[in-house]
């Protein structure tokens, strides 16, 4: 290793703009303590002894979970205005390149990459192709499935004429009935849950490993590569 | 049968007295969510108006919704409301039979066209081209058909007749569907319940009758004022549960001392109806109060909704059942683990090829000798 000058040219472009990075955060702590605590709505903790006045842990955990869920909810509305303004990398997370052939064959070849069949994964400015399609598939098909069937849930304690019964009401017996519902809602909370352990550890092996940087482009907003090759 | 005939009338040929008919209206008034000043008014429509013939069939059914209503807890009802039903046609407790209880059907369709009810308890199946629950020598489909061809609206009492109940249940062999599905040009009030809680029954009826229309009904098609909230928002349990304080196996000490059942599979905060604030018996007890967790009976198909002892329930999918939690947990630990090796695989890889990623000693990489650090960041 050479030690007199930088060797490693490395080029940057302002990928995600500060508004987007604001929104991935309060989103990841958001989603977390959606999940904790939807959790614990399904399987709630071991029972606490004395009278029913002296707690209310339920009542605290439900709170949090709607609290969080509003934050979750209005952040996702901003973050599709902001596909509107934003740059065009903002609009990625809407918007999948189904009909590219290209985007197929570099998402095989991201597969390989993951399968240790390529020895060196393609640059992308914005998302690669694979982490492209879970975010477009867990994040908003996912998000906007938990936002209806959510406050479909919610509208149920909120009451009849309420505001989440007004708009989201209509979801319950579309789906069928309340428990169904239930369901859908409690295995969205294990495929995100399950979608952010991939995401934490994908963004830090490809950090790590791939030709570009990615949790500090989360933090600064600055894509850097690490070569020059195409 | 004469047509002017009031409730009221008919009431004091019973024996009823004018107090024990007033002291009816005010809790019927009550039950509505009316207030005091409607007790006077559902007294003057009961004096005034003439009652409306109401034609009661049986489908596909276990008369559990009959023998719900029969024990209303007040004695008007069973021995007016009643009566004055069987006046009409109810082939389970009504006098006459046979020929002479269907030539009724046919008479009040004629006398009253699209004047009167019809409450069905029950419904039909469709297999075999409906000709299946077959009621003096005729299929039932056949019959609901015509019954409901000339009524004003029709009350679905039950689940049965609601959602499809037990016999519309996984795989439903009979292929039994609820009466929306085969009568769609009139008003359906759904009651649904396995049975539904007696008082609500007449409290529809009566209802109906004072105010000339059908109450207000929610998204399913169900009175607002009995199924607008869950068994869970009036449990008097409910404190337990924002406490978090469950019974977590039946005999313990939560259960001993009345805590939430919710961890014991309740489905009170999934169940519309008004269990938890009317009860049954007189207003004895409720399930709930009894140490048992709702079952969610007057809810769409909650025979295939998997245990009634679970809080998490199985989700049917193609023929699958599949409960979220099992695997919701293995698919978090595949996956967990797959992390795991994939990471020390990738680890490996990294050590055995370091030149083929990032950093590069100086000529190996061609452009590499360049210093600046370029930017070429595009804002657009």
């Amino acid at each position: 290793m050479s030690t007199a000058v930088p060797t490693v040219k490395r080029t940057a472009v302002y990928v995600y703009q500060a508004p987007l990075r604001a929104w991935h955060w309060i989103n990841a702590l958001s989603l977390t303590l959606l999940v904790i605590t939807g959790y614990l709505i399904g399987s709630p903790l071991p029972t606490l002894s004395g009278e029913a006045s002296d707690h209310f842990l339920m009542g605290y955990i439900r709170f949090a979970h709607f609290a969080a869920a509003y934050v979750f909810a209005i952040g996702f509305v901003f973050r599709l205005y902001w596909a509107l303004v934003g740059n065009r990398w903002s609009r990625q997370l809407f918007a999948l390149p189904f009909w590219r052939r290209r985007f197929w064959s570099e998402l095989w070849h991201e597969l390989r990459w993951y399968a240790f069949l390529e020895k060196e994964p393609r640059k992308y400015i914005g998302h690669n192709p694979l982490a492209h399609l879970f975010m477009v598939v867990i994040i908003t098909v996912g998000g906007i499935v938990m936002i209806f069937t959510g406050f479909a849930l919610y509208s149920e304690g909120a009451g009849l004429g309420s505001l989440s019964d007004r708009w989201f009401g209509w979801v319950i017996p579309w789906v069928g009935q309340s428990q169904d519902v239930r369901m859908w809602h409690h295995w969205g909370m294990w495929i995100i849950g399950i979608f952010v352990m991939l995401h934490v550890y994908t963004a830090i092996r490809e950090d790590i490993l791939s030709r570009q940087s990615l949790i500090s482009t989360m933090v600064s907003g600055w894509r850097m590569f690490k070569d020059d090759r195409p | 049968m004469p047509t002017t005939e009031t409730f009221y009338e008919v009431m004091r040929r019973q024996g009823i007295t004018r107090r024990s008919f007033l002291k009816f209206c005010s809790l019927t008034a009550t039950a509505l969510g009316l207030g005091p000043a409607y007790s006077a008014q559902l007294a003057a429509a009961m004096e005034t108006k003439p009652r409306i013939p109401v034609l009661w069939l049986h489908g596909l059914e276990c008369t559990c919704c009959s023998e719900s209503f029969i024990r209303s807890a007040h004695p008007l009802v069973k021995d007016v409301v009643l009566s004055m039903i069987s006046l009409d046609y109810d082939d389970t407790i009504m006098a006459a039979s046979g020929h002479q209880a269907e030539a009724i059907v046919a008479e009040i369709r004629k006398k009253y066209k699209g004047n009167y009810i019809l409450a069905v308890e029950g419904n039909a199946p469709l297999n075999q081209d409906g000709m299946s629950c077959f009621i003096a020598g005729r299929p039932f489909l056949e019959q609901l058909k015509e019954a409901a061809a000339d009524c004003k609206a029709i009350i679905s009492w039950g689940s049965c007749a609601s959602w499809g109940c037990v016999q519309a249940a996984h795989p439903n062999p009979t292929q039994a569907v609820p009466i929306h599905k085969v009568i769609h040009d009139k008003p359906i009030i759904k009651v649904p319940g396995c049975p539904p809680i007696a008082e609500v029954m007449t409290a529809v009826v009566t209802y109906m009758l004072t105010f000339e229309r059908i109450p207000e009904l929610d998204r399913q098609g169900r009175p607002k004022m009995f199924y607008g909230q869950r068994i869970h928002d009036k449990c008097y349990r409910r404190p337990h549960f924002d406490a978090g304080q469950f019974v977590e196996s039946w005999d313990d000490e939560g259960a001993r001392r009345g805590y939430c059942l919710y961890k014991m599979g309740c489905k009170g905060p999934t169940t519309y109806n008004a269990c938890s604030t009317v009860r049954w018996n007189s207003g004895v007890s409720f399930p709930i109060q009894s140490g048992h967790g709702c079952i969610g009976c007057s809810e769409d198909g909650f025979w295939d909704k998997g245990s009634f002892y679970d809080h998490v329930t199985d989700t049917r999918v193609f023929g699958v059942e599949l409960n979220a939690d099992r695997v919701g947990l293995a698919a978090a630990g595949t996956v967990g683990a797959a992390v795991a090796v994939h990471a020390v695989a990738s680890t490996i890889q990294r050590v055995r090829q370091p030149g083929d990623f990032g950093d590069r000693t100086p000529g190996g990489n061609p452009g590499a000798d360049d210093p600046a650090k370029q930017q070429t960041g595009e804002r657009s």
